[in-house]
């Protein structure tokens, strides 16, 4: 088997791998490798044709292409190795890479660091147990998003799409404009896990209806998907008897969450947070198993590539300082949450420096505080309009206020 | 004086915005966190407009990702996507070649948004 030898190397070129390889190596690093497995550098951003990318990043709104073909750039301008068509297997915790692809067989790397940059996948059919039968004309959101923008076709006509994730709501309007009727959007939950952005211009121009508190009760067809029906669910999200319709269909979309993509976090025995589905990470993103970094969709689902681009940096660049051997492992604080607060990234600080901490909400709050204390002294309170669950949150935590926590757990909570 | 209440499609904060009208002219628009905001809902309220993004057959068969340059009147979306599946592109593209000049008759050129070839 082949052998070789890296510093860092990165698993994933989408925009979380791209963004850590470019910052290591603006940090001094020359010696890099992104191990990619589709054809060609850019990930999920190749088949989101939409608009509305790089805002924060790069000040212009841009199209997913276009703002992975300015990484791709950087990537290319620093003459960072990739390999693309290239499969990653496994890791370990000695941070042995195991790869393969058509050149070299299956081969090891031995690392120095690794960024995992893998992102995430959509919850799939079979996670739903639909009633009725296994007929054609039921795909993930994504998965009609790839067929449509990347090969040309479209899967359907006449589309019911369960699930007001962003990709369902893209979905919908894409659709609508290649001539297909949207029939409706339903969504389990009494609220959207779009952003508002998107269910003005996805749904509202196109007058589809969005049913809140609504499910797929049964699937009708036997070769190919002829109607769903659809009914109503009370608080405990269960079908409410009586409430039931049947829209006649031949596309069922399902974007019903996405879940980070862990195989080879959890095969290196990596330490996992439940909330997330990701790694548990220190401030600089660094895992329980020294020199091993996570970021971007892989660590947890963020809303904005943008944002995805901001931590693969913090990632990339801390994975150099850990080369130089200038990185913390011990843990000073540990954050928690109440549950309101469903999680935070990082889950714990290993040095006192001011850190950005991202956080995620269960449900709809207006008019509340997000609260940080240690013990009971309140480090941070910072007052919102709106907690949504669909749109991640941030607060930074100065340098000051951290002191005062050392030894301590960082509680994060909702109050009025 | 009308009220009107929209949610900004411009960043993915999407701020709820209320603009007041009189008549069809806006005089004040509040829920705006930028000043984006404010020009969004005057145009909203006036004649809105919207950036298409499509993809674009290519000689080859294969399709390439494209958009209109800048925003478009809403009414003129569905012309656009008409003559954006009308139309046939090169096999070598370059991000921001033209491949429709004067869009359905908006003075907007659609722009491929990804290199081919």
């Amino acid at each position: 088997m082949e052998k070789m030898k890296k510093n860092l190397v990165i698993v994933g070129g989408g925009p979380a791998g791209m963004a850590a390889a470019v910052a290591a190596y603006d940090k001094g690093e020359r010696d890099i490798l992104i191990l990619e497995r589709d054809t060609a550098l850019g990930g999920i951003l190749r088949q989101c044709i939409h608009n509305g990318f790089g805002l924060h990043r790069f000040g212009e709104e841009l199209t997913g292409p276009e703002y992975a073909y300015r990484y791709e750039a950087m990537v290319k301008e620093r003459n960072i190795e990739f390999m693309t068509d290239t499969m990653v297997i496994g890791i370990d915790r000695e941070r042995t890479v195991t790869a393969m692809n058509k050149e070299h067989g299956i081969f090891r790397i031995e690392a120095g660091a690794i960024v995992l940059a893998m992102g995430c996948r959509e919850r799939p059919k079979g996670a739903f147990n639909f009633a009725g039968t296994a007929t054609a004309g039921i795909y993930t959101a994504g998965t009609a998003q790839k067929f449509v923008n990347m090969m040309g076709m479209m899967p359907g006509k006449e589309v019911v799409i369960l699930g007001s994730g962003d990709i369902g709501l893209i979905m919908a309007r894409r659709m609508t404009l290649e001539g297909a009727k949207v029939k409706a959007v339903c969504e389990l939950m009494p609220y959207s896990g779009g952003l508002a952005r998107n269910i003005e211009q996805c749904l509202h121009d196109f007058d589809i209806p969005l049913l809140l508190s609504h499910t797929v009760v049964e699937i009708h067809g036997k070769d190919r998907l002829t109607a769903v029906t659809i009914a109503e669910v009370d608080g405990s999200r269960r079908p409410i008897p009586g409430t039931e319709q049947t829209i006649p269909c031949d596309t069922l979309l399902l974007s019903c969450g996405l879940i980070p993509e862990n195989e080879l976090t959890r095969g290196a025995g990596i330490e996992m947070d439940r909330v997330t589905n990701g790694a548990k990470v220190n401030a600089d993103r660094e895992t329980d198993v020294p020199g091993v970094f996570a970021c971007g969709n892989v660590l947890h689902v963020h809303d904005l590539v943008d944002y995805v681009s901001e931590e693969a940096a913090i990632a990339g660049g801390a994975a150099v300082r850990f080369l130089r051997g200038e990185t913390e492992a011990n843990t000073l604080i540990e954050l928690a949450t109440d549950g309101k607060v469903r999680y935070t990234v990082p889950e714990r600080i290993t040095e006192i420096k001011e850190t950005k901490v991202f956080f995620r909400v269960g449900d709809v709050f207006r008019d509340k505080k997000i609260v940080v204390r240690a013990g009971d002294e309140v480090l941070l309170s910072k007052k919102k309009q709106k907690f949504a669950p669909g749109e991640m949150e941030t607060v930074t935590l100065p340098a000051d206020a951290l002191r005062k926590a050392e030894g301590k757990t960082l509680r994060f909570s909702i109050e009025d | 004086m009308k009220e009107r209440n929209l949610t900004c499609i411009v960043c993915p904060r999407g701020c709820s915005l209320t603009a007041v009208l009189d008549g069809d002219k806006v005089v004040s628009v509040v829920g705006n966190a930028c000043p984006r905001g404010k020009i969004y809902a005057e145009k909203e309220c006036t004649h809105p407009e919207r950036t298409v993004t499509s993809t674009v057959k290519t000689a080859d068969g294969s399709v390439v990702p494209c958009k209109t340059r800048t925003p478009v009147p809403k009414e003129k979306v569905f012309d656009v996507m008409k003559e954006i599946n009308e139309v046939t592109a090169g096999n070598v593209l370059r991000i921001g070649d033209t491949v429709i000049e004067n869009a359905a008759g908006t003075g907007v050129d659609v722009v491929i948004c990804a290199n081919k070839g």
